[in-house]
């Protein structure tokens, strides 16, 4: 066991813990801020808005967030690409973009934000749909519209039951964020990928790889748990 | 105060409310008694158009829901409703359940909306439940909560959806007791009902629903002692 290039590179991958850490919470921030309005859009009376979430969540949660990473970083340069070149050689229109390669930590903002956007967007229907009848007709009957319901009554209702799926979709995004490698994103796998081809201490790194994401994953589980149990003696009616 | 015309009411193929025509004065007391699922309480959700008609017309203060260009909310705002199952918000503590709908709908001041918020607890007897979390009241208590919180948009009627009937039988008391007094201050109330006894002592007039029709209305006297109808007389027979 070579347990010295373990504490050699071991920095090495605590900053890659970080990097994992951080566009994890990045993603499923926007994930969220995504998904409260997809989720709301298909729960919505206007059949074209509730179609394009729709197709959204089905697109995003029926691909591999593999492909969506490659279609991001690779696909969608090479659409803007073609399409400045169309312009500039139909309407001489000078290119916008020197370049349109998207730099990698980009790249991954997008893929994943738009796919932990579709899961929260179900995870927020589900919420909202899981609120009893009665209390949408009791804040309209106070004159509310429907809007105000929903701001005031549903979603303050609907947040606390979406705690423990929300962390879920957090500890599986975080262990996604690894697919990241591919495009040589720089977290965590890569960078134990990247120094067990300088040491070829295969084992050893990978092992401690592993042990990162299951501090960070174990962790959260836990303090999710304790949010849900300091919800729960607040208010026993959930 | 209030006026139905015509109302019709279809869920799919189902009719459960036809050409329905009632009017309610103001301070009057109307219970609307029948069996279930006679189309007393889908009547009483289409006076503020939680149910929307299939036809015909209600009229609430002289605004006629069934205009496009009324603003719905605006009329729902004079018509309180009472639950069977309350309904109560459970993230928010009574008070606040009374004082939401003011401070978010009337946009009065907080410190307006809760002095308001406690008058109103202290009416229906729970001057020391405010700060308490629905699911820490009796099914009695928060009906009265329920309660409480419809009053606080100072509506000009007050429906009531079977109010007591989600209720153990000793909390159905406190519950009545709070529409009474109501009824005496002179609000203009519809109540569907199981309660006969209060129907006949509160009730000014009785309305018997069968089938979606209105069968027979009357004073409470007369339709208890001497009703006109048949199914008016099976119905009666069976529950008193």
């Amino acid at each position: 066991m070579d347990f010295e290039t373990v504490i050699r590179t071991f920095p090495i991958l605590l900053i890659g813990a970080a990097v994992t850490l951080g566009i994890t919470v990045v993603a499923v921030t926007n994930g969220c801020i995504i998904g409260l309005f997809a989720g709301l859009a298909r729960l919505s009376r206007n059949r074209l808005l509730s179609f394009l979430a729709t197709c959204y969540v089905d697109f995003f949660r029926g691909t591999p967030l593999l492909v969506q990473i490659f279609i991001v970083y690779f696909g969608i340069p090479y659409l803007l690409d073609l399409f400045q070149k169309y312009l500039t050689a139909r309407y001489g229109i000078p290119p916008f973009f020197e370049s349109t390669a998207i730099a990698k930590l980009w790249a991954a903002v997008i893929a994943c934000s738009l796919n932990s956007g579709a899961y929260v967007a179900e995870i927020f229907r589900a919420g909202v749909q899981s609120i009893e009848r009665g209390q949408m007709e009791a804040a309209r009957s106070l004159g509310m519209t429907h809007v105000q319901a929903m701001r005031y009554v549903i979603l303050p209702q609907a947040f606390r039951r979406i705690i423990p799926p929300l962390g879920n979709e957090f500890i599986a995004m975080l262990k996604d964020t690894s697919l990241l490698s591919v495009i040589g994103f720089e977290e965590l796998a890569r960078r134990g990928t990247l120094i067990v081809g300088e040491t070829f201490a295969v084992f050893e790194i990978y092992m401690t790889v592993a042990l990162l994401y299951l501090i960070m994953t174990l962790s959260f589980s836990r303090l999710v748990d304790y949010a849900e149990r300091r919800l729960k003696t607040r208010d026993r009616s959930y | 105060m209030i006026e139905v015309i015509n109302l019709s009411k279809n869920f799919g193929r189902l009719e459960v409310l036809r050409q329905i025509n009632m009017r309610v004065a103001e301070g009057e007391v109307v219970c609307i008694i029948g069996p279930s699922g006679s189309g007393k309480s889908t009547l009483l959700r289409c006076l503020n158009f939680l149910e929307v008609p299939t036809s015909g017309e209600v009229i609430i203060d002289g605004c006629s829901l069934t205009d496009q260009n009324i603003n719905i909310n605006a009329v729902r705002q004079k018509v309180g409703m009472v639950f069977q199952l309350f309904n109560l918000f459970p993230h928010k503590t009574a008070l606040e359940n009374v004082t939401m709908g003011p401070i978010k709908v009337k946009k009065l001041p907080r410190s307006q909306a809760e002095e308001l918020g406690r008058t109103l607890l202290a009416k229906v007897g729970l001057t020391d439940k405010a700060d308490v979390y629905p699911h820490q009241l009796s099914g009695g208590q928060q009906q009265r909560v329920a309660i409480a919180r419809a009053l606080a948009m100072q509506p000009k009627v007050m429906l009531f959806d079977e109010p007591t009937s989600a209720l153990d039988p000793e909390m159905v008391g406190e519950v009545l007791a709070v529409m009474k007094d109501l009824a005496r201050e002179g609000m203009t109330m519809v109540v569907v009902t199981h309660e006969m006894g209060f129907a006949r002592e509160v009730g000014d007039r009785v309305i018997f629903i069968d089938e979606g029709r209105i069968i027979e209305e009357n004073q409470p006297q007369e339709i208890f002692t001497r009703p006109r109808e048949e199914r008016t007389r099976a119905f009666l027979s069976k529950i008193l």
